[in-house]
């Protein structure tokens, strides 16, 4: 077993030992609320879910290294792990999935994974693919002006680069060199359509190159890797030094959604080959060889999040629905007809 | 009291806004330097700096769109389309995200955000400077959308469309800018959101229209009056939310019923205006509701001859009221 000194000095800069044993926790916690999700949606309880399996390291490396309370995130929606890694509860997940009226994110208006969580500094999103990336920039633009120490972290998927607004969000983002950071989770797949029919070049990254600022490439499948880049990034932002185009390549185990059935694009001798690359046990293995986690502990944290997601879904579905005059609350501010 | 053109009046609000309010800040194109295409925002740039009046790259979609983020953290900006015609590509942002960030976070985050553009014909601004796009907007709950027409009016509204806590598209019909003038109050004052105006009082018929319509509206009552018809004039200065109440107790007392506007006929505003006589005062028609407006071509063209076939004007405006009057 490495003394603690070798073991914080090998860490990125930033991230305290301590810290390790939270990321594989919520590594976890996200991964059994995501298997929770389809049963729940095979189980008839509940309409619709998105998956994040195989993007549980970047989204959790990425969420450690925002300054909570001060930093912003614009996810996308197959964030969970990202969400959950920032503040959001297993009961506040399992809210959303089964939209009852006390959900956090919409009052079971949206689509499971469309934020808001105003007390986390998480903004709202809609299913438009893309169309998060300028509202993120915008908000840089907030704290540039105010002079606020704050940046604004952007998540999307690679096929989100194919949008026009996303070129426009970073061309601003570029000349204006406002505090953000564009967080692109490469899972190789928008729905169906592999990375190949999204652009001609190789990475992601390498777009970066048309907006004046700097595109990086980490392993998505290593939270620390990830949270080393992510790091860097927000903090040259903060020090008004501008953006970064980070690119976590990482991959997607499921299908799309529950509606998805990749089995239609994809063979089953190339899932079972991404599975292979499943981050969780990876980390895992990397926290035992330093000594940071036993197969006890390993066991204890397992348990531990199964009865938080066992107790958040028996909670969450015992909440009631939301009414029909729900319907009409939130149109304006002054009321349902302005 | 001092005597303004529509462009003093939406400068002027803007200006007085941005002295009041240090959150309020413009974006768009040309509107630093060059000081926006009608120079609307001359000086501006010197008086509040870089930061708060911010020539953006030619891209409306992101014009928008980081006007809605900035709202979102509590900004006010005015995102500016140079023109009407150019909001196509910003569509999915102002509808699809500012009118229902409200709702959609169920509170949680909201958008107080205005959109400015120029609209309109009459200037020979061919196909695509001369478009109307009110009904394109006027459909989407958590959207407000304003079209005044006077001096005062465009005042008084664009000062509370900043104010407001909800997104407000507010169209400025380019041929008032320089044409119109009047009195505009002194020192500091709104018009409600949601009000029309009587821009002439009469007992014969009336008439509904908003923006430069109104003007033409008030010559052709004005033209009519000679004959002993007397029009009144409603002029909504607000689209949505609609003044029904306005209307509808215009229309019971005259008992007739003409609506004007410039945009294309079909599934136009005037649509949504006859709808609310038909469904609140039909019992109290002598005669069926009218409308006169574009005609249902995708635009109007460049030459003069197009224009002035597809503008109405005061003599077509006091003909479709004599036909009324006389049914």
């Amino acid at each position: 077993m490495k003394s603690e000194a070798k073991i914080r000095a090998a860490l990125p800069e930033g991230l305290a030992p301590e810290a390790l044993r939270d990321m594989y926790y919520y590594m976890v916690l996200t991964r059994l609320c995501d298997d929770r999700a389809f049963a729940l949606n095979r189980q008839g309880k509940i309409p619709f879910a998105a998956t994040c399996q195989g993007h549980e390291a970047a989204q959790v490396g990425a969420a450690f290294a925002v300054k909570r309370g001060t930093d912003w995130i614009f996810p996308y929606y197959r964030d969970t792990a990202l969400a959950i890694a920032a503040g959001v509860s297993a009961r506040v997940q399992l809210l959303c999935l089964f939209a009852r009226k006390a959900d956090v994110f919409s009052s079971g208006r949206q689509f499971p994974n469309h934020y808001s969580v105003p007390d986390l500094n998480i903004a709202s999103i809609s299913s438009i693919i893309a169309a998060h990336v300028t509202h993120g920039v915008g908000a840089a633009l907030a704290f540039k002006m105010r002079k606020q120490p704050a940046v604004a972290l952007i998540a999307f998927g690679e096929g989100s680069t194919s949008e026009g607004e996303w070129h426009e969000a970073l061309n601003f983002a570029g000349i204006h060199k406002v505090p953000c950071v564009f967080f692109c989770e490469n899972n190789e797949f928008a729905i169906s359509v592999p990375q190949k029919l999204q652009m001609a070049v190789k990475n992601v990254a390498d777009r970066a190159a048309a907006y004046g600022f700097a595109g990086v490439i980490c392993d998505g499948t290593d939270p620390l890797a990830t949270y080393a880049v992510v790091h860097e990034a927000i903090e040259k932002a903060r020090r008004g030094e501008g953006p970064t185009l980070i690119e976590a390549k990482c991959y997607r185990a499921m299908s799309h959604t529950t509606d998805d059935n990749q089995l239609t694009y994809r063979t089953q001798e190339e899932i079972e080959l991404v599975k292979g690359r499943d981050p969780i046990p990876k980390f895992e293995a990397w926290l035992k060889e330093r000594g940071l986690i036993d197969d006890s502990a390993v066991k204890d944290l397992k348990a531990k999040a199964q009865v938080e997601v066992d107790e958040a879904t028996d909670w969450a579905e015992a909440q009631p629905p939301p009414t029909e005059e729900d319907l009409y609350t939130h149109v304006y501010a002054s009321g349902p007809t302005a | 009291m001092a005597t303004k053109t529509v462009l003093e009046a939406v400068r002027d609000a803007m200006h007085e806004e941005m002295k009041r309010d240090e959150r309020v800040f413009i974006m768009g194109e040309d509107v630093g330097p060059r000081g926006n295409v009608f120079r609307i925002t001359a000086g501006f740039l010197e008086e509040f700096g870089r930061d708060r009046v911010i020539d953006t790259p030619l891209a409306e979609a992101s014009i928008v769109g980081v006007a809605v983020g900035a709202a979102m953290l509590g900004m006010r900006p005015i995102a500016e389309i140079q023109f009407a015609d150019f909001i196509y590509p910003a569509y999915n942002q102002i509808v699809g995200e500012a009118a229902k960030i409200r709702y959609r976070s169920a509170g949680g985050n909201t958008c107080p955000l205005v959109i400015r553009t120029p609209y309109g014909g009459g200037v020979r601004g061919a196909l695509s400077h001369s478009v109307s796009v009110e009904a394109l907007f006027y459909h989407v709950p958590g959207l407000k959308v304003c079209a005044p027409s006077t001096p005062a009016d465009t005042k008084g509204l664009l000062t509370a469309a900043i104010r407001d806590d909800d997104p407000v598209l507010f169209l400025e019909h380019k041929k008032t800018y320089r044409l119109i003038k009047g009195e505009v109050p002194d020192g500091d004052y709104t018009v409600p959101i949601g009000k029309a105006d009587v821009a002439r009082v009469g007992n014969d018929l009336s008439v509904i229209t908003y923006g430069l319509m109104r003007h033409f509206a008030v010559e052709a009552a004005e033209q009519l009056a000679r004959d002993g018809i007397e029009a009144e004039v409603i002029d909504l200065r607000s689209i949505r939310p609609m003044d029904r109440e306005a209307i509808v107790k215009s229309v019971s007392k005259t008992r007739r019923a003409l609506v004007v506007h410039e945009d294309n006929k079909f599934g136009g505003v005037g649509a949504e205006v006859a709808a609310i006589i038909a469904e609140d005062a039909f019992l109290d028609l002598d005669a069926p509701v009218r409308r006169l407006c574009g005609p249902d071509v995708p635009a109007m063209g460049y030459a003069k001859e197009y224009e002035d076939a597809f503008m109405p004007g005061p003599e077509k405006i006091a003909a479709a009221m004599r036909e009324l009057a006389a049914f």
